[in-house]
């Protein structure tokens, strides 16, 4: 190969290697997690498990390289800035036994409502739970029994019933591990998630 | 176990195959939308809004200067910039037990993503895809470009 076709080839390989078709870039976690993206192809894979850790694919294989924020800014900006808001979840207790508020919980009620309010097109997601008092039976009805009463508070209160949904985990799921028969406040709760 | 996984998703995808119906269960919603978003079902083309549902097999997409915001019943936080398509190929979740799993297509453009609670619990049951190549995924948030991308 002569220079000028050498650099004729060069040049076209450049010119090909600056319109990648592909990127994928790892963002640091909003949780702080250590977290990763695996990028596989035909020929292999990549780990990327460092914020702006990148692949680029460029003629046919991925390689990696170190993305910057500026970059990403640059090529994701707009995708970024279209993120909807954070989910958000809310915890509120009960009395032993039963399916009424503990007097804090109502207060944290009333603030929920007014993120319910302010977020578009919310939904929310209320998640019943017990203490391990009681069968496993009886703890799934009164932890569904609980999400519907807190659901029904949520109607109640101006929340269209279509932006709820309600489920029991009863006693599967506890906050605090306790032995059986053990009445604990923290695990007597509903949970309810905003997205 | 992974034999018992495979032949799970044999299962699914045989009838996934026989039943496109399957299709209309609810994935996510439209939480910000700008410009213009469209949503693609069985043919048909509807404009999408904020509170607009997002079904599994939707194709979401964006025309020039626009940006779409879906967020999936899992937590799962996906927008695209402009001039995107995204295919919402598979989703799967229940609420009560918290299993589930995805798979997210993106056809072209950007896609900026913040997993949710399947990829917590089952991170092996979510992947990402772009016309070349699979991501899996570990409690993340990432994103995606394709560039000369596929308008199908």
């Amino acid at each position: 190969m002569n220079n000028r076709n050498y650099a004729l080839g060069l040049g076209a390989m450049l010119l090909l290697a600056g319109c990648a078709s592909e990127r994928v870039v790892l963002l640091p976690s909003a949780d702080g997690y250590r977290s990763a993206v695996v990028v596989r192809d035909a020929t292999g894979e990549l780990l990327l498990d460092k914020p702006y850790a990148a692949a680029s694919r460029r003629v046919g294989s991925n390689s990696a390289y170190q993305a910057t924020p500026e970059e990403v800014q640059q090529r994701f900006g707009a995708a970024l800035a279209a993120q909807p808001m954070r989910p958000n979840s809310y915890i509120l207790y009960f009395e032993p036994g039963g399916n009424v508020l503990t007097p804090e919980s109502q207060a944290v009620l009333a603030r929920m409502q007014q993120e319910i309010v302010e977020r578009a097109a919310a939904e929310v997601m209320v998640i019943g739970h017990t203490d391990r008092v009681g069968s496993e039976q009886g703890n799934d009805a009164l932890s569904k029994k609980r999400a519907e009463a807190v659901r029904n508070l949520l109607i109640d209160a101006g929340v269209a019933a279509e932006k709820l949904e309600a489920v029991g985990r009863g006693e599967r799921d506890p906050l605090v591990a306790t032995e059986d028969e053990v009445d604990e406040p923290k695990n007597r709760r509903v949970e309810i998630n905003l997205r | 176990m992974i034999k018992t996984h495979h032949l799970a998703a044999c299962a699914l995808l045989a009838s996934l195959l026989s039943f496109p119906v399957l299709a209309d269960e609810s994935a996510g919603m439209i939480k910000n939308s700008k410009g213009q978003v469209s949503i693609e079902r069985d043919g048909k083309k509807m404009v999408g809004v904020v509170g607009t549902p997002v079904l599994v097999a939707d194709r979401i997409r964006t025309g020039s200067d626009s940006a779409v915001g879906v967020t999936l019943r899992d937590n799962t936080l996906l927008s695209t910039g402009p001039n995107s398509l995204i295919v919402i190929e598979k989703f799967v979740f229940d609420s009560s037990t918290q299993d589930g799993k995805m798979s997210i297509g993106i056809r072209k453009g950007t896609l900026s993503v913040a997993t949710g609670k399947i990829a917590k619990r089952t991170p092996e049951s979510v992947d990402f895809h772009t016309p070349t190549s699979v991501l899996g995924v570990r409690g993340t948030e990432f994103v995606i470009e394709v560039g000369a991308g596929n308008d199908e």
